[in-house]
């Protein structure tokens, strides 16, 4: 036996990077899933490139997945990693600048040879595990392919199907280096290839040589102990954003009592709320894949018409197509949600990438005075939280409402202690009802207090009524050209988004002091990085506080106050700062905009480094 | 026997009290008229019938109807219909669009809604020719013509609407013509009763912006020389006095004098052959070609086997709820492996 040191950590982080073919995904979640019933809290961020299949062992081929697990309570998938795993000479090429110094390589040597450094660009004889180019990391070089062929000499596998068996080889290693258990892995790869014995023996065999390569060679002179993080007490799961948004639209869906309709057109990375909500057709969940993003939400203006919880969902350039038909369901004053997963552009952009793009197109992006009700997940599982209140709001305020989320929490997981549906929020909904013939007429356009109007579904008997984009006389619904009234009308639609800010909680501080220097007001999926950052600046004395909004459009009413007890305000963004006009415009406050648009999150560090310069 | 006695409705019940805002002399007119005659005959209640249209002249139609309707954006109403359809196929759902919203802006929703096959009832008026906008041309305009925008004459080739249809593989599809009201309301309430989208092509005048664009099939004088009406089961004859006929020579179709052929070499219309259909689809010559085909009115093709892209999708979620039991939310939000931390 090896004499290994045991060492205690508060917090790690692994990228495993390999080509596209190579299974680093599956690493990734596996090594995820161990670490969340291990009990530690933890944040993932998988960064995959475009092409589906780009050419092997090329740098657009690399596909990375980084986890963030701790002992202590994680906010981001982390800035800089302690251990790269790389496959070939492209990912570590791709990666190693997101590498701490001192940290660990494991390369696997056969993807470092000479096709591979042809294939990734390196000039020959300037192989990196062999030029000292990497002499400030400590460099672990296995011959995985090697010993994975050799694990399974006898198994009666072909060469391609032993090779794919590599990723596990990397999962036992590690699993061995972080004790984690094991058990969740196995009964993954038991059921994931019970139709195939061969496969899923080898499959076995190959993770537990992993752990034993690590036990037996004394490669490794350290094994690490990540204790289970202090977590709110409670019942979790792991889960990841674009899920915890589906999830958060059967809730609504369910709770509303109303069917759900989900028409829309694929898309990255929006298409896994489609994927995901087409699993569950036993909850009335109804999914339409149409011929283009504009029938999409046509479609389900249709079933909104029709008495259905209406849900159309793309990201950005898809949005663009749906505009007209959000103009005309503001008209109609029919609930629908939009949800936009943001990716970073303009026009195509970077499928793959995230950014915050999108707000000013939520807010203004329509001809007309057109406004609609903006909301906006802040993590991964807060996408369920969000994507509920988008269908709370659009259901009992009869009014079109923006969920936005983007790539980076879509994508990325969390530890969630998830809500039993009785601690929901009721969402109550009641059609307009029959009216017999001796009624007074029916009025389409008459108001609650709300301002909302009534939902008057067709099949209900004395309720025929037309509807369109034509503008329309208040109360009775008619087409007027009347001058005053379309400025009612356009002050009216107004007034009736405004009015949700009665209805939605008032906005929090969500970490620091009430008052002080200096206010983080940040919005969307760079929660974690701000949260993690305001943390940090508070523990070396400053006095900055974080406040993340989640409802935008309205703005939580105490918003303009709560600024106003900061002598400065910074907001950070992953766009060219839209927030910042909008906060500028409303409130007359000086905000300071910083701004990201490269398609990647935060690093907390370089808020941290930004907000001290503002502060020196 | 119940003392109950369903009220009998009538046109007048189909009337909104809207204003009708078309131009006098608008072939629109007749349509409205024709659809308000039908409706009260098919014995279903009045909430139960929707009408959703796009932009265009036609497309006001839904305000000037007593029933559900939307009248929505250009080229859309096509998915609007089919959202509508998918989630509520209790009801009786109508599209009323026009040449250039179903075939110019909508063309795409268009030809994937015939493909899908809802059961919707689809009204195209074809007028061949952009009237809201006062005058340009259309996609079923004639080449050359002379408009606004193109005042040296189109140079696009124009749509033939039915042949569009029978390569979208639309289960219904006929054509009639707004100043026969008789065989108007006859197709339209086969189009009522087929299960499935049935594409109704109305040709339909504009007496403002194209005026007697179709008037050698409408009018007296060369209705019965021009045009050809189809019957289930019947030789397809025309003439003035049905004295002329077509014959298939193969795939080819001659015109026939009947007394110079025997009646059993006469083509008998058959609704139900997608071949013939296709062939008496491309009797869309110019009528001023000398030995033109006359242009067919009815129904050109019937296929009311193909199930609804309604039936099928309700199916699916029928067919989820009996293999996996009405879901159950809080299973769903706890997945498959969870962890209690205390």
């Amino acid at each position: 036996m090896s004499t290994v040191q045991e060492a205690t950590l508060e917090s790690v982080v692994i990228r495993f990077a390999g080509d596209s073919g190579d299974g680093m995904q599956l690493t990734g979640s596996q090594f995820t899933n161990a670490s969340a019933l291990f009990g530690n809290d933890l944040a993932t961020f998988p960064d995959f490139p475009a092409e589906i299949r780009a050419p092997i062992g090329t740098l657009a081929g690399v596909s990375g997945y980084q986890i963030h697990f701790g002992s202590t309570r994680i906010h981001t998938p982390g800035d800089m990693c302690d251990v790269l795993v790389v496959m070939n000479v492209a990912a570590l090429k791709a990666n190693v600048k997101s590498l701490k110094k001192g940290g660990v390589i494991i390369a696997n040597t056969d993807g470092f040879d000479a096709k591979n450094m042809r294939l990734a660009n390196v000039p020959e004889g300037k192989n990196p595990l062999e030029d000292g180019s990497l002499a400030e990391y400590d460099l672990k070089t296995i011959d995985i392919t090697k010993i994975t062929r050799a694990a399974l000499a006898d198994s009666g596998l072909g060469t391609k199907e032993i090779d794919r068996c590599k990723n596990m080889f990397v999962l036992g290693l590690l699993y061995w280096m972080y004790h984690r258990p094991m058990a969740n892995t196995i009964d993954f790869i038991k059921s994931k290839f019970k139709k195939n014995e061969a496969v899923m023996n080898a499959n076995l065999k190959v993770l537990e040589a992993g752990w034993n390569y690590g036990e037996t060679t004394e490669m490794f002179a350290n094994r690490y102990q990540v204790a289970p993080a202090k977590m709110d007490a409670g019942i979790y799961r792991g889960i990841m954003g674009n899920q915890a948004a589906a999830y958060g639209l059967i809730a609504a869906s369910v709770k509303s009592g109303l069917p759900l309709f989900y028409g829309t057109y694929p898309i990255t990375p929006a298409s896994d709320v489609l994927h995901e909500l087409s699993k569950y057709k036993n909850f009335d969940i109804k999914t339409f894949q149409a011929e283009d993003e504009i029938a999409g939400i046509c479609s389900a203006i249709g079933a909104a018409f029709g008495g259905h919880l209406a849900i159309t969902g793309s990201s950005g350039p898809g949005i663009a197509l749906k505009t007209e038909a959000i103009g005309l369901a503001t008209m109609l004053e029919l609930p629908l949600v939009v949800v936009n997963i943001q990716r970073a552009g303009p026009s195509t952009g970077l499928p793959t990438k995230t950014e915050q793009a999108d707000l000013l197109q939520a807010f203004y992006g329509r001809n007309g005075e057109c406004p609609v009700v903006v909301v906006a997940a802040q993590s991964p599982a807060d996408c369920f939280t969000m994507a509920y209140e988008a269908c709370r709001i659009a259901l009992e305020h009869m009014i079109p409402v923006f969920f936005l989320s983007d790539g980076y929490i879509a994508n990325g997981s969390e530890p969630w202690r998830f809500p039993s549906s009785s601690q929901l929020q009721p969402i109550t909904v009641e059609f307009a009802k029959e009216r017999k013939a001796s009624d007074d007429k029916f009025m389409p356009y008459f108001r609650d207090e709300k301002l909302s109007r009534p939902w008057a579904v067709p099949g209900t008997k004395g309720l025929e009524h037309r509807i369109g984009g034509l503008e329309k006389q208040n109360i009775t619904g008619n087409i007027s050209y009347d001058p005053d009234n379309h400025e009612y009308m356009v002050k009216l639609r107004q007034e009736k988004v405004d009015k949700v800010a009665n209805y939605i909680p008032d906005q929090h501080i969500d970490t620091g002091s009430n008052s002080g220097d200096l206010l983080i007001l940040g919005w969307g999926g760079t929660y974690g990085a701000l949260k993690t950052a305001t943390l940090q600046l508070i523990a070396e004395g400053y006095k900055v506080s974080h406040v993340h909004l989640r409802y935008l459009n309205p703005f939580p009413k105490n918003l303009g106050e709560l600024m106003s007890r900061f002598k400065t305000v910074v907001i950070p963004e992953l766009n060219n700062g839209q927030l910042s006009k909008i906060i500028r415009d409303k409130y007359f406050v000086d905000a300071i905009p910083y701004n990201k648009i490269q398609g990647q999150p935060f690093m907390a560090s370089e808020v941290v480094k930004k907000i001290k310069e503002i502060l020196a | 026997m119940t003392t109950e006695i369903a009220e009998k409705l009538t046109s007048k019940d189909f009337a909104s009290d809207q204003e009708v805002r078309w131009c006098p002399g608008c072939g629109d007119y007749s349509i409205l008229k024709q659809v308000q005659t039908v409706l009260p005959d098919l014995g279903r209640p009045k909430e139960e019938f929707v009408f959703i249209s796009g932009i265009g002249c036609s497309s006001r139609f839904p305000y000037y109807m007593d029933t559900f309707g939307m009248h929505s954006i250009h080229g859309r109403a096509t998915a609007i219909a089919t959202g509508l359809k998918a989630t509520r196929p209790d009801l009786s759902v109508w599209v009323i669009t026009g040449d250039g919203d179903s075939m110019s802006i909508g063309g795409n929703h268009f030809i994937h809604m015939l493909r899908r096959n809802p059961d919707l009832n689809v009204l195209l008026f074809n007028n061949q020719i952009y009237g809201l906008t006062k005058g340009q041309y259309s996609p079923t305009s004639e080449q050359g013509k002379v408009t606004k925008s193109t005042p040296m004459g189109s140079v696009d080739y124009p749509f033939n609407p039915i042949a569009l249809c029978l390569g979208a593989d639309a289960t219904f599809v006929a054509r009639t013509m707004d100043r026969d009201p008789k065989h108007q309301q006859a197709i339209i309430k086969r189009g009522y009763e087929h299960k499935g989208t049935s594409l109704i092509e109305i040709y339909q005048n504009c007496n403002v912006f194209n005026d007697g664009a179709f008037e050698i099939f409408t009018e007296k004088g060369s209705k019965k020389m021009e045009t050809l009406f189809m019957e289930k089961g019947k030789p397809l004859l025309f003439g003035e006095n049905n004295e002329k006929g077509i014959k298939l020579d193969g795939f080819k179709p001659v015109i026939v004098n009947i007394a110079d052929v025997s009646a059993n070499d006469l083509w008998i219309h058959d609704e139900s052959d997608l071949v013939k259909a296709t062939i008496l689809s491309r009797f869309y010559d110019d009528p001023s070609i000398e030995g033109h085909f006359p242009r067919p009115f009815g129904v050109f093709y019937v296929n009311p086997k193909k199930d609804t892209f309604d039936e099928l999708f309700n199916a699916q979620i029928e067919d989820a709820k009996n293999s996996y039991g009405k879901g159950d939310l809080d299973k769903l939000i706890a997945g498959r492996e969870t962890w209690v931390v205390n």
